[in-house]
């Protein structure tokens, strides 16, 4: 009836596990009577939930990254404890199949659920707003997408109270991963966690790619498109060209594992190394759909804050689309200790290396866009210097790892994970929580606390460096990776300073929580709220609308010809006229069925991992239901009256004319701004 | 007067490099192998080259940010400012340069440093077969008719082939103090050619995670003086352990912290079974495909396999 699972899949043994149920039962169930008491499931049923409307997406992408950070997080203090604590013979506290798990859950819980989702936010939030489009080419596929991450992150959640999750490390290479060598359920969590959420960042890729190509405000010439839609359109092209690996790499493995077929297997014919390769091929691209739109956001905040335009605007396109093109070229590079000739390593290595130049130029493109500016030391500024140091320090070493000479005593040592960390904490990271304070008052219409910020930087960076430049030092030291123990006095010292780094960057996200605390509390200081629209005199189109925008974007579609349309047009004084009269809007109604479907589906994940056939069956069965009504309804979506457009724009008028932004006498004229 | 500062600088560089590098006692930087003493030597340059960009960066990062800070009004302020042929010309050639120079250190060191490549010397080579199970390093001397578990003894200044395979899962074979490692996989025959420049006792690990006994699959190696090694052989012979069909499936079952466990013999082409018992991996069943088999095999004696490891 229950397939595989029973109660004995509940660890009541392990008290760590236990005690962290116990917690996340407790917030679950006060979040819910909380909820209950203010009266607000319709509120969130109706307003955010079945919303699809790309902002409310975007900030509902942007939670579950943060409450991800948070788990994820929680699993990197606790290796890095348990490593400082089992030295010289003492096993520490976590027993080799606990660690083993936690490791990999960290891996795939931070790029997985924290960065991807980080990334999806912050392009919902900003990339239509950007391009001055009313919403996604696919708002209902937009809302699909997002519930089929939240599927994934259900599911991952749920191994750490049922059953298990993998034991294999993020990469879960086979045959460790086969069923031979990993027979319990954790590997089954790790492939329908990860199958449903790359459908939804599959999907995402299509519909943002839609998005810039044919809903752009007429004029815009995908050239002229704002820097940071143009790297998302970047990582785009990746998701849409890798993603479908991953897909097809899990569905061999789930055939391995489900179906006896012999893929991956040591054994009949079955080849581990197609996975090394499919996997990476896959993985490589990866890292860069994460990189790709911090680039783009540094390039957004140093251009704004330096108030001047962005140096060698095209430079910087054709650098993004440079390293999309050559990150796909050089997946080998993941493994070249595996025994291929040295022409075949060469080749990678060479390859590798060619990504640095882009990157290289867009290093100094940021630095030309700071020369002859008037630099504002904002928060997010902050976090874009700390990324330039940092990142060249991580591209550094990322080259060095891409000669095999080289890599052949460095893979797999600890000197790889404070590469990776320190490219993609120093470079991702780095960028979506500037990202985050960049776009937050567009979000919600009043800023986040400048003092917290900065008390959040400086302790994220100090704690970054003091955390992994030790482990690069480890790494030199022959310590190799995913040890759950360790025998060298010598590397002691060096953990301890890792760990005590560790807790440098925990009081870091402990100042970003009470940044919002603050934040929200005091919302309605008139220094704080910045609802006209446009806090930072910034230059692209997304502040050229109220904060948080209404739910159409725009009331007319802007004009935009020229790269940083809305500088111009405030230099112009044609910024924020209104027109003489408004037409009606066409928008897209909101849907249950995303939320609906990715319920289903996480049934039927679970059902799949613990082998309940008739639940499997009955939930995709639902699903497929569900979607087909869904498809063959007639939905034409509804026009928002004028009355409605013209009560809203007043209202931003008032703002307007009360933040000083247009005059009091302003009347209403027919401007070049209306489209037909 | 400035000029002559440049060269004063520049011939610090690599000194400074050096005493950064080698103060602490890193494993990788003191290596006890003319191997890892290459990898060693390319690690330094290649960073050195590096820092040539990297630091600038940095140094311009922080002077262009104090420079031109918002406050500073006296600062000139171009912001129409966006293009700049001669500057986009340098900022796309220097990156270029340097990876010009770092490609031709990388194209030369992957083929002198490739690990199936052997060593050049005078010396008769001694032969290892390693094999990887869970959660224990498996060592054949082929040429002695000895094996042990967790520990390999080899002379100095004496080339060792090292053919790697796996009955397990994957793993990769590493002794950091000589430099190079590679993956151990079933079913196929990986290589990796070392050698010890001194007497020393050195660290073997397993550099690819491989499951719950991964943190325990460490082995010693010692290189030795010539006779230290014979007699060791010599020692290893007497031991009253022999490495047969009925010991060897003992010992392939799952065990952690394995002790070290010495064999004074081993069934013949113990090895060559262990590769050949993943059929899939072979060509074909003799039967049917005879000719196809002997073709494939007698190509893939001595050449790589472009995809991967030789089958």
């Amino acid at each position: 009836m229950f397939g595989k699972l029973s109660w004995e899949a509940v660890p009541f043994h392990e008290p760590i596990v236990m005690v962290t149920i116990a917690m996340i039962a407790l917030g679950g169930v006060a979040l819910f009577a909380a909820i209950t008491y203010f009266k607000k499931w319709t509120y969130l049923w109706s307003e955010w939930l079945t919303s699809v409307d790309h902002k409310k997406i975007g900030v509902m992408y942007i939670i579950v990254a943060m409450v991800m950070l948070l788990r994820g997080f929680a699993d990197a203090i606790m290796m890095r404890t348990q490593l400082a604590m089992a030295t010289e013979g003492s096993p520490g506290y976590l027993p080799p199949e606990h660690y083993d798990q936690i490791f990999t859950a960290h891996g795939v819980i931070m790029i997985i659920f924290m960065a991807m989702p980080f990334f999806t936010g912050l392009m919902n939030l900003a990339v239509p707003l950007q391009i001055g489009a009313r919403d996604v080419a696919y708002p209902f596929l937009n809302s699909l997408s997002f519930w089929l991450l939240v599927s994934g992150v259900v599911l991952i959640n749920l191994s750490l109270g049922v059953g298990e999750f993998a034991k294999t490390g993020w990469v879960a290479y086979p045959p460790l991963s086969g069923l031979q060598y990993s027979p319990g359920v954790g590997m089954d969590y790790y492939i329908w966690a990860l199958q449903l959420s790359g459908l939804g960042t599959t999907l995402t890729g299509v519909n943002f790619l839609a998005t810039v190509l044919k809903m752009r405000t007429p004029g815009m010439k995908l050239m002229d498109m704002p820097i940071f839609t143009w790297t998302c359109t970047w990582a785009n092209v990746l998701i849409v060209a890798s993603f479908p690996i991953l897909t097809a790499t899990l569905a061999l493995l789930t055939l391995d594992r489900y179906m006896d077929f012999h893929i991956f297997t040591n054994e009949l014919g079955g080849n581990p190394m197609m996975y090394v390769n499919l996997f990476w091929a896959w993985g490589h691209p990866e890292v860069y759909i994460l990189i790709l739109p911090a680039f783009g956001i540094f390039s957004e905040v140093i251009s704004t804050f330096s108030g001047k335009k962005l140096f060698g605007h095209h430079s910087m396109i054709y650098a993004s689309g440079a390293i999309s093109i050559l990150g796909f070229m050089v997946w080998l590079h993941h493994f070249f200790t595996m025994g291929s000739g040295a022409s075949v390593n060469a080749f990678f290595g060479l390859a590798t290396m060619l990504i640095s130049i882009p990157t290289g130029v867009k290093l100094f493109n940021w630095l030309f866009t700071i020369y002859q500016g008037r630099l504002r030391f904002t928060s997010q500024v902050m976090w874009t210097l700390g990324f330039m140091v940092t990142f060249a320090i991580g591209g550094m070493t990322g080259v060095l790892l891409a000669i095999p000479g080289a890599d052949f005593v460095l893979h797999n040592s600890l000197f790889v994970i404070a590469h990776f960390h320190n490219v993609i904490i120093g470079g991702a990271v780095f960028g979506y929580i500037a990202g985050f304070g960049f776009y937050f008052p567009k979000a919600f219409g009043f800023k986040l606390h400048e003092g917290w910020g900065k008390a959040a930087f400086w302790f994220w960076i100090t704690g970054f460096f003091v955390a992994f430049m030790p482990l690069y030092v480890l790494g030199f030291m022959g310590m190799t990776r995913r040890l759950n123990a360790t025998t060298n006095p010598e590397w002691v010292p060096y953990l301890y300073v890792a760990m005590f780094g560790a807790v440098m960057i925990a009081v870091g996200i402990a100042c970003q929580l009470i940044q919002l605390y603050v934040s929200v509390r005091d919302r309605n200081k008139p220094e704080n709220m910045c609802e006209h629209g446009d806090p930072w005199n910034a230059h692209t189109l997304e502040w050229s609308t109220s904060s948080p925008p209404p739910f159409y974007n725009f009331a007319v579609l802007p004009k935009a010809d020229v790269v940083d349309p809305f500088t111009e047009a405030k230099e112009n004084g044609t910024a924020y006229k209104a027109p003489a009269k408004y037409e009606p809007i066409h928008m897209p109604n909101n849907t249950a069925t995303g939320v609906v479907m990715g319920a289903l589906l996480t049934v039927f994940g679970f059902a799949m991992i613990w082998h309940i056939w008739w639940l499997a069956i009955a939930s995709l069965a639902g699903t497929v239901i569900y979607f087909v009504i869904h498809a063959a309804r007639d939905d034409q979506g509804y026009y928002v009256p004028v009355d409605v457009i013209e009560r809203i724009e007043a209202e931003q008028h008032k703002r307007l004319v009360a933040a000083g932004k247009v005059p009091a006498t302003a009347t209403r004229v027919e401007t070049s701004l209306e489209q037909a | 007067m400035i000029k002559n500062r440049y060269p004063r600088l520049l011939g610090l560089l690599p000194l400074i490099g050096t005493l950064l590098l080698s103060g602490c006692n890193m494993t990788l930087l003191n290596p006890k192998g003319q191997v890892g003493l290459d990898e060693r030597n390319l690690i330094i340059t290649a960073t050195l080259l590096m820092l040539l960009v990297v630091i600038p960066v940095i140094v311009m990062t922080f002077l262009f940010a104090w420079k031109y800070r918002a406050s500073n009004t006296s600062a000139t302020y171009t912001p129409k400012w966006n293009h700049s042929t001669k500057i986009e010309i340098a900022v796309w050639a220097v990156p270029i340069m340097i990876i010009i120079a770092l490609g031709y250190v990388t194209y030369k060191s992957t083929h002198a440093l490739d690990p199936y490549k052997p060593l050049e010397s005078d010396v008769k080579p001694v032969t290892i077969e390693v094999v990887a199970l869970d959660w224990k390093w498996l060592f054949i001397y082929p040429e002695q008719g000895i094996a042990t578990v967790n520990k390999i003894v080899f002379p100095a200044h004496t080339p060792i082939n090292f053919r790697i395979t796996s009955d397990a899962v994957m793993n990769s074979f590493f002794i950091p103090a000589l430099g190079g490692q590679i993956y151990a996989m079933a079913g196929m025959q990986t290589k990796l050619h070392l050698i010890a420049n001194e007497n020393a006792e050195m660290d073997g690990i397993s550099a690819n995670y491989s499951g719950a006994g991964f943190t325990g699959m460490k082995f010693k190696a010692t290189a030795t003086t010539q006779e230290e090694f014979d007699a060791w052989v010599s020692e290893v012979k007497k031991a009253p352990k022999k490495l047969e069909q009925a010991e060897y499936a003992a010992l392939a079952k799952q065990s952690q912290n394995n002790p070290v466990e010495l064999y004074s013999s081993v069934t013949p082409n113990l090895f060559q079974t262990i590769v050949d018992k993943y059929e899939g991996m072979k060509p074909g069943p003799k039967v049917h495909h005879e000719k196809k088999e002997k073709e494939v095999a007698a190509t893939d004696m001595n050449s790589h396999s472009a995809a991967g490891a030789e089958e």
